[in-house]
This record gives structure tokens, C-alpha cells and sequence, in this order.
């Protein structure tokens, strides 16, 4: 198979972002907050839709990813904040309030699509691959600003790992050390987002949340220890992205979002099968 | 009014049965916090449908519920076990299954060819209400003509007949549900069959999500699963209110979104939106103005006596 510079580029992204998913979904599995994934990342789609037609009508390229990731985590972080609202009645859970929100922003988006539809100039083909995404169309341009988000969040845990680790661990003992723990909570909110946000273009945010959950999942399974796990994860999900772009480039029909995840399958399952012995 | 019959009629049908019964259903599901397994079972039957399309060729038919109820079991099956086995907590076990099946699911889809005008990603993401047509109305007359009647969309018939199915299995089992909805462990201590129940209602929601799937897509049928229940969960404590209410709630808010969505629109001069979405927004919003609502009749319960 004869790799062009652009598919290169691509699947480096890919494993990147990959990399980026293990290490934040570590701490996401481990604080329970896996399924808010789920919702930031359905709910990301209004703002990029929003975002596309916001860059069309200022004659910029409706195309660029910069301004889309930007629509998106401001949507994001508004279907965080309405789960929080609801869940804060009380009366309606938190899952409940997950699916609430991934539902009716998702919506929204699917609204603005439609009406993309009829505005010269948005390249609505181009946004519906956020739903499932798609490495066989993704530009090289793309893939650099996804993948200097992913590289973000990467940075960011190694620098809040001992934080994050407090707080998955013993966060009413860190508090009493001092540990700001609503500040890290938040941070690791954040993060979340941003990991969603920079997995839409490759692999779709009906998906991304199993890229969060797979590879940490995975390496629980396989690992007693935090840094052993957090070092797991980061490798089985850069393996996902990479094998998992690597496929869908080959077969333009695969939405890459389900090769990756059907990938990270795989590993989890070799896991299950390895830890029965 | 012809074109009303013809154009309008079965997707305002679709809406109401498939608001209807999700709305229903969806109180079952919220009551017994699994709103979380609503959202699973949506995305797991997509293999399911898949394979049942692609046996069968048609898109909503008995191979095709056969399909998602199987599929429907086993994740709830594979959930259980990744639980217990693998000592995983629920939220990510039931993450893990869903999204694998659903990736399945969209794999299947290319493979085995079922890309086609009647079942493609499209129709999985948005819905494809308004491709429901009844070309054979020719007038009123035609509401009452078997033959006209007959070639109704298939997905119709499919609505209505599980939707008579919910409502009847509700209305039989409606003490049982009660009990398993508010306290299983004492429902199990009474010795109902509170697993066959489980089934029982994990099965509608799978018929009801396939049902649905032809008007909003595997996606937006979580909202017309979970929106109005919840809805109704912060407006009221009684149970029936709660079940019927959900019931009325989801059909009028699945109505009222197809009417802003098309014909309202065109009616103006506008342009029309996808339907599926605008319910889906509906949706939403009237959770939101639920819990406000609440909010306000609490204010007023605890406002201080005055002087």
C-alpha cells in the first residue's frame, strides 16, 4: 500500500488523538465520567454547524478547522452546562440528563444541517462527516489542527497527573491536603470536551466516546497500577486511531469512527480473553 | 386535501404513534433510572436492522424486528456480563456495548450492500419522515377504502402495530410495572418475575426504537424515549400522570415538531427543516421549560408568608 503524504500525515493525527483519548479517558473512567463524553461530543454539532455558517457568511472557508473545533467546544461546554442544570433539579439523573441533552443538541445540529443545505457556500458534505467521521477525506491542514489539540490535552494530563490522580483516588483526602478538587474536576471536564472536540473530523462524535472509554478500559484490564494503566491506555488507543485510519483510508465506505472503535473492540476483548487465564 | 392525505397524513401518523409509544415506554425506562439503557438499546438494534434489511429487503418488517429484538438481548446480555465478569462499572460497560454495536452496526451497513435508497446512513442519522407517502389517497373517501388503506407505508403499520402491543402489554402488566418501577426488590420478594419483566420491557423499547427508526432515526429516538418522561418526572408524582402524561407528552411533541418542521414553514414562504431534528429541539426545550416550571412551583411552595 502506497501511502501518499497526506494519508501519512492523517494517520499520524489519528494515533495522536488516539494517544490523547487513553490518556484523558484513564482519569474519565476512573472519576465515572466517561458518559459525559457522550453528550459533549453529540452536543459539540450545533456549534459546528453554527460555526461553518458564521465562517461562510464572513467569507472565510467554511472548510477550515480552527473555527468548526471552536463552534464545537462552545456547544460542548453549553450541553455540559444544561447537564449539569438538570441533573441539579435533583429529579432527573444524571444519564438522564445525558441522554436529554446528546438527544435534543444533536438536534439542533441535524436542524442547522438542514438548512446548510440551502446556503451557497457551506460545504454541507463536509460537515456530516463530523457525525461518523471520515479519514479518507480528511486534508493534511486538518489533521495538524486536530492533532495539535490532542497534543494539548496530552501535555496537559502529564501536567496535572498527580492532581488527577489525587482525585481519582481519594478526593476527600486530597481536598483535606489542599486539593482544589472542584477545580480539577472541572479540568478534567475540559479536557473531555477538548479530546471530543478534536476526534469529530476523524472519527465522529456518535463514536468518540468509545475512543474515551476502549483503550482505558482496556488497560484496567491489564493493569493493577495507575501509571502502568495510564501507559496502556495511551498505547492501545494510538494503536486504535492508527490501525483504525489506516483501514478506513483503504475502504472509502468505512466511516472511520466505527473502524476505530471496532478496532479498540479488539484490543478490549484480547484483554477480557488475556485476564480470563 | 388530497395532497394533505398524500403528503402530510403518514408522517403526522408516524409521529404521533412513534411520540406515543416512545413517550410511554420512556417512563418505564426514567422511573427505573435506566434512561442510560434507553440510549443503548437505540444504538445496539442498528446490526440488528440492518442484517434483518438486508434478509429481507424491507425496511420495516418482521425479519427486521427480529433482528433488533436479538440484537437488543444480547447487549443488554453482553452489558450484564461485562458487569459481573469483568467488574466494570455500568456507564462504561454499557458505553463499550453500544458503541461497538452500533460501529458493527454501520460496518454491516456497507458491507452486506444494504447502502441503498431504503436503508442507508442517512436514514440511520436523520429519519426519513418525510419520505412517508400514500400516493393511492384520493380524497376522504380514501380513509375508509381498504384497498387505498392497504398501501399505507408499511412503516406505519409497524408503528401502530407496536404501539397496540406497548399499550396493551402496559395496561395488562400495569400493577407489576408499578411495583418493579418503585421497588423491585420488593416485587421479587412477592414473587413476580421481575427478569421476564425486565425482558419484557427491554423488548418493547427495542420494537419501539425500530418502529420509531423509520420517522426519526436511531439517534433522535433517545429523545422521544427519554424527553418527555423526564419531563413529566418534574411536573408530577403521580404515577399514572406520569405514564400517560408521557404517553400525550411524546405524540404532541413529535405533532407539533413535524408541523414547525414542514408544513408550517412552507406555508410561510420559509425553508423547511429536517423533521426528526425539530422534534428532537421540541424535545428539549420542553424538558427545559419543565424544569423551570418546577422550579417556579417550588419558589412559590417555600415563599416567605408575607409581613
Amino acid at each position: 500500500m502506497i501511502l501518499s503524504h497526506n494519508t501519512l500525515i492523517v494517520m499520524l493525527g489519528c494515533a495522536l488523538l488516539g494517544v490523547a483519548a487513553g490518556a484523558v479517558g484513564c482519569f474519565a473512567l476512573l472519576r465515572g465520567r466517561a458518559l459525559m463524553a457522550d453528550a459533549m461530543g453529540h452536543a459539540a454539532l450545533p456549534g459546528v454547524v453554527g460555526a461553518a455558517i458564521v465562517s461562510a457568511l464572513m467569507g472565510w472557508d467554511p472548510r477550515a478547522l480552527p473555527p468548526l473545533l471552536l463552534g464545537g467546544t462552545v456547544a460542548g461546554g453549553l450541553g455540559l452546562w444544561a447537564v449539569q442544570g438538570l441533573s441539579a433539579t435533583r429529579i432527573i439523573r444524571q444519564d438522564t440528563a445525558i441522554a436529554v441533552v446528546l438527544a435534543s443538541f444533536y438536534a439542533l445540529g441535524v436542524v442547522g444541517l438542514s438548512v446548510v443545505q440551502v446556503l451557497p457556500g457551506v460545504a454541507q458534505a463536509g460537515l456530516s462527516h463530523f457525525i461518523l467521521g471520515q479519514a479518507a477525506t480528511m486534508r493534511a491542514e486538518d489533521a495538524w489542527a486536530a492533532g495539535a489539540l490532542a497534543l494539548f490535552c496530552v501535555l496537559a494530563v502529564l501536567a496535572l497527573f498527580p492532581r488527577l490522580t489525587a482525585l481519582c483516588f481519594d478526593a476527600e483526602f486530597a481536598a483535606l491536603q489542599g486539593l482544589r478538587v472542584a477545580w480539577v474536576d472541572a479540568a478534567l471536564l475540559g479536557l473531555i470536551l477538548l479530546v471530543c472536540v478534536a476526534g469529530l473530523p476523524a472519527v465522529g462524535l456518535v463514536l468518540v466516546v468509545a475512543l474515551l472509554v476502549l483503550p482505558a478500559a482496556t488497560a484496567r484490564l491489564l493493569n493493577r497500577r495507575l501509571p502502568g494503566m495510564f501507559a496502556t491506555a495511551c498505547a492501545v488507543g494510538g494503536a486504535s486511531g492508527l490501525l483504525g485510519a489506516m483501514i478506513s483510508a483503504g475502504h472509502e465506505g468505512w466511516p472511520t469512527g466505527a473502524a476505530v472503535v471496532l478496532v479498540g473492540v479488539a484490543f478490549f476483548v484480547s484483554a477480557l480473553l488475556v485476564r480470563g487465564r | 386535501m388530497t395532497e394533505f392525505l398524500q403528503l402530510d397524513l403518514p408522517p403526522l401518523l408516524a409521529a404521533l404513534l412513534a411520540g406515543g409509544v416512545c413517550g410511554l415506554l420512556g417512563s418505564f425506562l426514567v422511573l427505573r433510572r435506566e434512561a442510560l439503557l434507553g440510549d443503548a438499546i437505540t444504538h445496539a438494534v442498528l446490526p440488528g436492522i440492518v442484517l434483518g434489511f438486508a434478509v429481507s429487503g424491507a425496511r420495516s418488517g418482521l425479519p427486521v424486528l427480529l433482528g433488533a429484538g436479538l440484537a437488543a438481548m444480547l447487549a443488554a446480555w453482553l452489558i450484564g456480563q461485562l458487569r459481573t465478569r469483568a467488574r466494570m462499572e455500568g456507564g462504561a460497560a454499557t458505553g463499550i456495548v453500544f458503541t461497538g454495536f452500533f460501529a458493527l452496526g454501520l460496518v454491516l451497513l456497507e458491507v452486506t450492500g444494504a447502502r441503498s435508497v431504503d436503508l442507508d446512513v442517512d436514514c440511520v442519522l436523520f429519519g426519513q419522515m418525510e419520505t412517508l407517502l400514500w400516493p393511492e389517497a384520493t380524497g376522504l373517501s380514501s380513509l375508509i377504502d381498504p384497498v387505498a388503506l392497504a398501501a399505507l407505508p408499511h412503516g406505519l403499520w409497524l408503528l401502530l402495530g407496536v404501539a397496540a402491543l406497548a399499550g396493551l402489554t402496559v395496561a395488562a402488566l400495569w400493577r407489576p410495572l408499578k411495583l418493579l418501577c418503585f421497588d423491585a426488590d420488593y416485587a421479587a420478594a412477592l414473587g413476580l418475575p421481575v427478569r421476564r419483566l425486565e425482558a419484557a420491557l427491554n423488548l418493547l423499547v427495542a420494537a419501539a426504537a425500530v418502529a420509531a427508526f423509520e420517522a426519526v432515526g436511531s439517534i433522535l429516538v433517545v429523545a422521544l424515549l427519554v424527553a418527555p418522561a423526564a419531563a413529566m418526572r418534574l411536573l408530577t408524582r403521580r404515577y399514572l400522570r406520569q405514564v400517560l402524561g408521557g404517553a400525550a407528552l411524546g405524540s404532541g411533541v413529535a405533532v407539533l415538531g413535524y408541523v414547525l418542521a414542514g408544513p408550517l414553514p412552507m406555508a410561510l414562504g420559509g425553508v423547511t427543516v429536517n423533521a426528526a431534528g425539530s422534534i428532537g429541539v421540541l424535545a428539549g426545550l420542553m424538558v427545559a421549560g419543565a424544569a423551570l416550571v418546577r422550579r417556579a412551583r417550588l419558589s412559590r411552595r417555600c415563599a416567605p408568608a408575607p409581613g
